[in-house]
This record gives C-alpha cells, structure tokens and sequence, in this order.
C-alpha cells in the first residue's frame, strides 16, 4: 500500500516536471547555454588556457573608449527621456488635461516605444539630417544654418536625441501606473497640515516616487545600451559605441582575438545585467505604495 | 493650479513636437523625389523593388513561423506552471525575461559560435538550418512580450476547474490544450503575436548576422545606398508598427466586451 502510493506520487511528479522540459531545452539551447558559452570564453586565451588578460584588454583605450561613447549615450538618453516622459506621464496623470489627450498619449507610447531599429534612423535622417525638414525650414525660414552651429546628427548628440524617440514613450508608460498610484489623501493630508506644494512634492511625493524613477530610468539606460540597429543605419560604423564595435567583431575579428570578443560580451551582459538587477529591486521597493 | 495647468499643456507641447515633427519630417520627405512637386515616387520605387517583395514576404513568413512556434512553447508552459509547478513560476518568470537583460547582438553571438558549421548542432551550416536558427532567435526575442501577454490573459480564466471539468468529459490533453485552453486565452495569444509581429518585422541584428535576407537588413541596405526610398520605407514600418498595436487594442477591448465565465 505504502510504495504503491509512493509509486503514484513519484510518476506524477515525474510527468508534472516533464511537462516544463520543452521550455526548459529551449531556454537552455538558445538562451542560456549561448551565454555562457561567451562568458566562459571571456576566460580562456584561444590557446584554451584559463586568463584574466581578456578582462584585462578591455581596459585598452580603444575598447574602453566604445564603453564610454556607449555608457554617456545610454546615460544621457535615459535622463532626457526619463526627464521629457516624467513631464509628460505628469501632465496627463495630475495636470488636469483632457482625458482623451492621455488615452492618445499612452495609445502613441505603446507604438512609439517599439518604433525603433533601422527606420527610427531613417525618420531622424530624413528630420534634422543635412536636407531634413527642420534644417531646410530653419535655413530657408529664419536664415539659421543649424549646421554651421557643429551639429551632427551622426554624433553623439544626434545619436542621444534619436534614442529619445523612444525612450520618452517607454518612461510614460512605466511613469503613468506610479503616478495613478498617488493617492489624493496624501495630498489633502499635506494641505491641512500646512504644507506648501513645494514641501509636498519634496516630502512626500519623491520619497515615494524615487523607485520608480530610478527604476525606470536605469531600464531607460540598459534599453540604450544594447541597442544597435539605429545607430548602425544612423552613423554606419563611425560612431565607435560598443554594440557596433561588437558587430564589427563578429563580422571580420577586428580585435584579432576571438576571446576579447567574448570579452567584449560580457562587459554588455555586467552592465545591462546590473541595470536590471537594481531596476528589479527598485521596482519591487515601488510596489509596495501602490497596493 | 493655474501654473501647474500652463507647465503641463508645455509638457505636453514639447511632447508632441518631439513625437509628431519627426514623422511629418519622414512623411514630407518621402514625397520629394520628384524635383520641386511632391509625388508618391518614392513608394513607387519602393513597392517595383523585387528585393522589397521578397524581404518582406521573407520577414512575414518568419514572424508568422516565430508565433505559431512561440504559442506552441509559450501556452502549454504557462498553462502547466500554472496547474502544477508554481514553485517553479518564478524561475521560468526570470527566464522569460532575461532576453531583455541579454542585448541581441551578445545572444546572436554565442548562436554564432556555439551553432557554426563546425559544431555538433550545425544549424548555420545549411540555408534551412539557418532559418531555423533565426526563428527561435525570434521566439527569444519575442519571450518576454509572449509570455506575459499570455500568462496575463490566463490569470483571468480558472485553469484547473477547466482541466478537470475536460477530464471529467473525457477529453484527452490535447482536447484540453487546444480546445479549452487556447480559445479561452485567445486574446492572450492575440496581443501577443502582434507584438511579435512588429518586433520580427523590424528585427536588424540577429537576421543581419545570420545573413539572412529579412526586411530589417535590407532596409539598412536601402538606407545606405538611396536618398528617398528610406523615408518611404521609414513611413511603411510605422504604419506596420501602429497596425500591430492598433491590432492588439482591438483585441484587448474585445475581450473586455466577452468576459470569460469562471
């Protein structure tokens, strides 16, 4: 009677865990497993000699140099974005606009937010490139050569200005659920212990808020981060930032050593990897006021 | 009030400067090709371009793959946390969203290395096996937005009152997975497939790599060798990109209007 019923429960804990293999080869085979293919490889010289001199090249000008192009891109991509879609999730959630306006403005985002890649380039090129609409009404309607001012929109200005297109969606949409989250007790029980807006917004709206700011923001900067199509159709290969460098490995072995770059990977996987994890953790610390 | 009411009609105001000039500057641009009038030539180009037709039937033909595949990995799994592993649903939770920890261009990579021809799964050694490889390259891609598209219309339904109700009627697992589970998360599904849809369509990194002839590699070739088909081309995947969102408001509403009886 005993290992018969043992019998059972051990033949349906067998199936219940057979039921996830699929998923679980999946994600090994093509999730996984390619990972940390790379991240071992980052530790081996290509004679298969275990080295730190792989972690130690990319500290060399050039290489540290793309991590820096593509760390100040991300970085100022997610604050103006995190800045421009703080304003706006504001504007809709408790500026007291038309309530259509924000119904449109979260429909826009969910698209805007997945507009990216090659035409995201392609629309920007065509914009505030050389012959681009603003450029010719800035020249032919005000005299203003916004060229002759040392714009480039192959640069790390234009690239920061064109990631914006969708990180200010992406931030709105992140934003607009914290900020449905503020109760209007909160501030009524502000106002009558006297506080000014100022004092409400320093004392009780940011200590609440600062999770998701933060969190959405360092998501801001790891969605930058790992981005490459746009800046690849954008400046081709001249804007050296680390995906595109990463591309030009994978494509011709410009680094003339195949470990540096698994290398290369893995300083992307630490600093996304990081993002995330803290974003994680903010965002858990968030949700705890928005119960 | 009054100010906060004037600094969120600004907010408001730069916003849409930001998000409309861009794609009036697209739209306007895509119309010059024609010296001095406006005229739809561009699209004209664009649409006579044998190699526009064949990417883009390419890009359709893998993003339908990709969902049919993804579905077919993505429901039974959730339905099955869902029933009898939900110790396990954190893992697979942290696992659905690693791609977007994981940059594109580093899982390609390790696809590259680990698949090549020389390797014992040579899936890059063959056009076929390529293909292969891209589509799950996508399905990893898409995991995320799949996973939790589905997971969230299933939370809405009773997953197990509906298995053993099936059971009870003796249906057998496939019974219960396609015709009590997948119409009950349909909408699910639905909004997930388009997601997946505008992100296989515009897709660059993976297709360019594995050297395949998809539209995102191909609109990067336009845009490197032509001045007007780009914008044409810009404006023809945002129209791809809001359809697809448009596409899963629909459903979203519509299932709102059917509300699944527990």
């Amino acid at each position: 009677m005993t290992t018969a019923s043992t019998s059972f429960v051990d033949r349906r804990t067998v199936i219940d865990w057979l039921g996830i293999v699929p998923f679980m080869v999946f994600a090994l085979a093509f999730l996984i497993i390619p990972t940390l293919y790379l991240i071992v490889g980052a530790f081996f010289n290509p004679a298969g000699e275990f080295t730190f001199q792989n972690i130690v090249d990319l500290f060399s000008p050039s290489i540290l140099g793309a991590y820096w192009i593509s760390i100040r891109v991300s970085v100022a991509s997610a604050l103006g974005g995190g800045l421009i879609g703080f304003f706006l999730a504001w504007a809709v959630v408790l500026g007291g606009v038309p309530s259509w306006i924000r119904s449109s403005l979260l429909t826009f985002s969910g698209v805007a937010s997945n507009f990216a890649g090659v035409p995201l380039a392609f629309a920007f090129l065509a914009t505030l490139g050389r012959t681009g609409l603003v450029t010719v009404f800035m020249r032919d309607w005000f005299g203003f050569n916004l060229y002759s001012t040392g714009f480039n929109l192959l640069s790390f200005f234009g690239l920061t200005i064109t990631y914006m297109f969708f990180q200010i969606p992406l931030m709105v949409l992140i934003l607009t659920p914290a900020l449905d989250g503020l109760k209007k007790e909160w501030r009524e029980a502000a106002e009558i212990l006297g506080a000014s807006s100022w004092q409400y917004w320093r004392m009780v709206v940011l200590p609440i808020l600062w999770p998701s700011l933060m969190g959405a923001t360092l998501l801001l900067f790891a969605n930058a981060f790992g981005a490459i199509a746009t800046a690849f159709a954008l400046t081709g290969a001249s804007l050296n930032i680390v995906p595109i460098l990463l591309y030009a490995q994978i494509r011709g072995d410009v680094l003339h050593n195949p470990n540096l770059g698994y290398a290369l990977a893995l300083g992307m996987i630490v600093i996304t990897g990081i993002s995330n994890v803290l974003y994680i953790w903010l965002r858990t610390r968030a949700e705890r006021w928005q119960k | 009030m009054k100010a906060s009411k004037i600094l969120a009609w600004l907010a408001i105001a730069i916003g849409a400067i930001y998000f409309f000039v861009p794609l009036i500057g697209t739209f306007e641009f895509s119309l010059r090709m024609r010296r001095g009038v406006y005229s739809f030539d561009a699209y004209q180009s664009v649409f006579t371009d044998d190699q526009f037709r064949a990417t883009f039937g390419f890009s359709m033909l893998m993003a339908l793959v990709t969902i049919v595949v993804g579905m077919l990995l993505i429901v039974p799994t959730a339905y099955w946390v869902r029933l009898r592993l939900p110790q396990m649903r954190p893992v697979v939770e942290f696992i659905t969203l690693l791609p977007l920890v994981i940059p594109a261009i580093v899982i390609v990579f390790g696809y590259l290395r680990l698949y090549n021809s020389s390797s014992w799964i040579p899936f890059t050694g063959s056009t076929q096996g390529t293909n292969i490889l891209l589509t799950f390259s996508y399905v990893t891609l898409a995991l995320p937005y799949m996973y939790r598209s589905v997971d969230t219309a299933m939370r809405t339904i009773d997953v197990r009152t509906l298995t053993e109700a099936a059971e009870i009627l003796g249906a057998k697992w496939p019974t219960i997975m396609f015709r009590c589970i997948f119409p009950n998360v349909m909408s699910g599904v639905l909004s997930g497939a388009f997601i997946t849809l505008a992100i296989v369509m515009g897709e660059f990194t993976m297709a360019a790599l594995l050297n395949r002839p998809a539209f995102g590699p191909y609109l990067q070739l336009v845009g490197a060798n032509k001045a007007y088909e780009p914008s044409a081309l810009a404006v023809i995947a945002f129209a791809i990109t809001w359809l697809s969102m448009g596409l899963i408001q629909l459903v979203s509403r519509f299932s709102k209007l059917t509300p699944s009886r527990p």
